[in-house]
């Protein structure tokens, strides 16, 4: 017998006895996936960005088909893409609020005082390092654009007052930006909720109005002219309780002193001090 | 290869950046007078920060505990100066962050002396006692690092420590507060030795000298008394000499692994100032409250050496030596290769400030950075074996994770792959920002 046919007689011997267990293990082995998935995942914008708080398109997709999540909390597709999937897995689409980044700090070039020049790698966070950066405010907002670097959805832009402009339209709400930012100053808040408080300043009267035009003085108006419960003082910073039931005015904005509390519609930095740095 | 060691009291790689100790190097140490406001931050150590023990309007002497360690890793705290708590409270620190500090008005009529026995007899102490005397005292590290001395001292049970080197290289530039300690107080030097052998049980003492500082190394031998187990080595004037690993690799030709520690080859490694701080503290009863600090660069007036009472501002300091050139760009604290840039004149001196550098315009100013050419000199550089070209390519890309996987972690920082970088790429910055973000979103997440 040729001695050079023994070599592919194992293999196929090898290839036979492998297939056969494969075969086996195809027919009592197997999971069935519900095809409804893969359809819904495809109909998914496919970003994994993670703002639904699944760890991507594919697990959100399984969720909904289990129906444990609604096609409305992916921030990210558009009405008609959401239509779409409820009507395909015949769900209610549900409502969710379109929430958005906001940044709590409003002390841009013109109004946080500089204390010192920063030199060295453009970024935020190895700003942060060197001393604090430049700015006197040791919580503020850096101006280096490490958030417009980390958004996926090219909605932050750094306006020329050097503070980071969320694009309300393309904002999806994932966390990039909060991740990247080394003073944690992104919330995301929703849309509606008109009043903010533009300042992470945690020191009180002169000591911080020393550091910005804008910084939040502790002064306690706001809270003192709001309904009752809306607006409390903790830390020396107003927080705004939406859930309280009383409504927020835009009155509070006037009787701020420094212009940390402000009244959102759309976009920050609108104000007129913010458009000047932009044409100058 | 054995009989040849004495030829390579070396480590490999690392640079040679222009020392510039001329400058400082011979003029003695000078005392500062006392200022008005102290400002002593709770979180001047590596590890836990103090727990403040006084309250706002409490008169507290020099030399009284004002902070408790506030764990295992952490020192105590004491006043500077006889005078009065003007306030706890935060306070700006050296990296811009506000943080808690006490804040003690000085008493402009005290005599400002310690009591010289304030301090437990060493010689009684077991070592757990004396362990604990030394984070009373508030011992820490004065290279640089501010590491708590005492952690470094407690020892395992079943590790033995055969030798006591004392760190005297003073490898950075400019510096030259170890140089003057030891041209100046070889006696203390070799006391807080003795007592540190001792107490660790270590067959000998091996003072480690760079070979820039020939003074010294004879003032030493001349102080040498024959029943004292001391040696001196004279190392290779190289940076990064004065790192703890790179110093064992040239004193015993012994490799310290990576995320190992000196007291697995057996060795006990303590800079110049720590030793001399514990002689201070067991035979004179002053804690540590103030430090040496050499005052120089171009933008300076009158460098110095100078005896600061820690807390004292950077403006005191550099007022005490002429004041700034006009000009005047950057001022440093620590070494140019490792210090740190200060944001406001009003942070001030710590316990692990050696130098307060002050640079201008044509020191600082920023050199354009070029893309990076892969000639490997930063690979040549690296005393740790690094690759910093690839970090520092990675932490462009933002791929922090992936750096884990090269080390990141085993990087000390200590800027050679940046300064031997012919295209001026800041290389150490990058990897120090990847660390951090590395570090803190670990804390976010557990």
């Amino acid at each position: 017998m040729n001695s050079i046919l023994v070599a592919p007689a194992i293999m196929v011997g090898i290839g036979l006895f492998f297939g056969t267990i494969l075969a086996i293990a195809q027919r009592f082995l197997k999971v069935d996936e519900d095809p409804r998935i893969e359809k819904t995942n495809e109909l998914l914008p496919g970003t994994n960005c993670g703002a639904c708080g699944q760890p991507g398109c594919l697990p959100f997709a399984e969720k909904l088909v289990a129906g444990e999540v609604e096609p409305s909390q992916c921030t990210v597709s558009t009405a008609d893409a959401i239509e779409e999937i409820a009507e395909y897995l015949q769900v209610d689409a549900g409502s969710q609020e379109k929430l958005v980044a906001r940044l709590r700090c409003g002390g841009g070039r013109l109004q946080a005082n500089q204390i010192a020049e920063y030199q060295g790698f453009e970024g935020c966070r190895a700003a942060a390092l060197v001393s604090g950066g430049g700015k006197g405010c040791a919580w503020g907002c850096l101006g280096l654009a490490d958030c417009e670097r980390a958004c996926t959805f090219d909605a932050i832009h750094m306006n020329a007052n050097g503070l980071p402009q969320v694009d309300t339209e393309k904002c999806t709400a994932c966390p990039d930006c909060q991740a990247a930012c080394p003073r944690d100053l992104f919330e995301l808040v929703p849309l509606s909720q008109n009043l903010y408080v533009q300042c992470n300043i945690p020191l009180a009267g002169e000591a911080a109005t020393q550091l910005c035009r804008v910084a939040c003085d502790a002064c306690g108006r706001c809270a003192a002219d709001a309904s009752p419960g809306l607006i409390t003082m903790e830390d020396n910073l107003p927080v705004i309780d939406y859930s309280s039931g009383g409504e927020p005015r835009p009155d509070a904005v006037f009787r701020c002193p420094t212009r940390a509390i402000v009244w959102l519609e759309r976009e920050q930095f609108q104000d007129q001090a913010s458009r000047k740095a932009g044409t100058a | 290869m054995r009989a040849f060691r004495f030829l390579r009291r070396n480590f490999e790689h690392g640079v040679h950046p222009a020392h510039h100790k001329k400058q400082t190097q011979d003029l003695p140490i000078q005392r500062v007078p006392f200022g008005r406001q102290f400002i002593m931050p709770l979180g001047q150590h590596i590890g836990v920060p103090s727990r403040a023990v006084v309250a706002d309007g409490e008169p507290v002497e020099r030399g009284q505990l004002i902070a408790e360690p506030g764990g295992f890793v952490s020192t105590a705290l004491h006043s500077p100066v006889k005078g009065i708590v003007k306030k706890v409270g935060d306070f700006r620190g050296v990296d811009g962050r506000f943080a808690p500090a006490v804040a003690i008005e000085a008493d402009p009529f005290a005599t400002q002396e310690v009591d010289p026995d304030a301090a437990p007899d060493w010689r009684s102490l077991s070592l757990e006692a004396f362990i604990e005397a030394v984070q009373m005292a508030g011992i820490v590290g004065m290279g640089g690092a501010a590491f708590p001395s005492h952690v470094k001292l407690s020892v395992p049970d079943g590790v033995r420590i055969r030798h006591l080197l004392i760190n005297g290289a003073e490898c950075e530039p400019y510096l030259t507060t170890d140089h003057r300690l030891m041209v100046e107080r070889p006696e203390a030097l070799l006391e807080g030795a003795e007592i540190l052998r001792q107490k660790l049980g270590a067959e000998e003492t091996v003072i480690g000298i760079e070979a820039n500082k020939p003074d010294a190394i004879e003032t030493i031998s001349r102080h040498l008394s024959p029943d004292q187990p001391v040696r001196i080595v004279k190392l290779k004037v190289k940076y990064p000499q004065g790192a703890e690993k790179m110093m064992i690799k040239s004193v015993f030709n012994t490799e310290v692994p990576a995320g190992r520690l000196p007291r697995d080859v057996e060795v006990n490694v303590n800079n110049v100032g720590t030793v001399v701080a514990i002689a201070d503290y067991f035979l004179r009863g002053m804690p540590l409250i103030e430090r040496v600090v050499t005052v120089a660069g171009p933008g300076v007036t009158y460098p110095a050496n100078l005896i600061v009472p820690l807390g004292t501002s950077v403006r005191d300091v550099v007022r005490f030596c002429g004041g700034l050139k006009p000009g005047t760009r950057e001022i440093i604290m620590g070494g140019p290769m490792m210090g740190r840039p200060v944001a406001s004149l009003d942070v001030p001196v710590l316990k692990g400030c050696s130098g307060i550098l002050v640079f201008t315009e044509e020191q600082t100013a920023r050199r354009k950075e070029f893309p990076c050419i892969r000639c490997g000199r930063c690979l040549e550089a690296c005393p740790y074996f690094l690759n910093p070209s690839r970090l520092a390519r990675l932490s462009k890309a933002r791929m922090f994770d992936e750096m884990k996987a090269y080390n990141v972690f085993d990087c000390v920082e200590c800027g050679c792959c940046t300064f031997a970088c012919p295209s001026n790429i800041p290389i150490v910055q990058l990897i120090r920002t990847a660390k951090d973000d590395l570090k803190n979103r670990k804390e976010s997440d557990g």
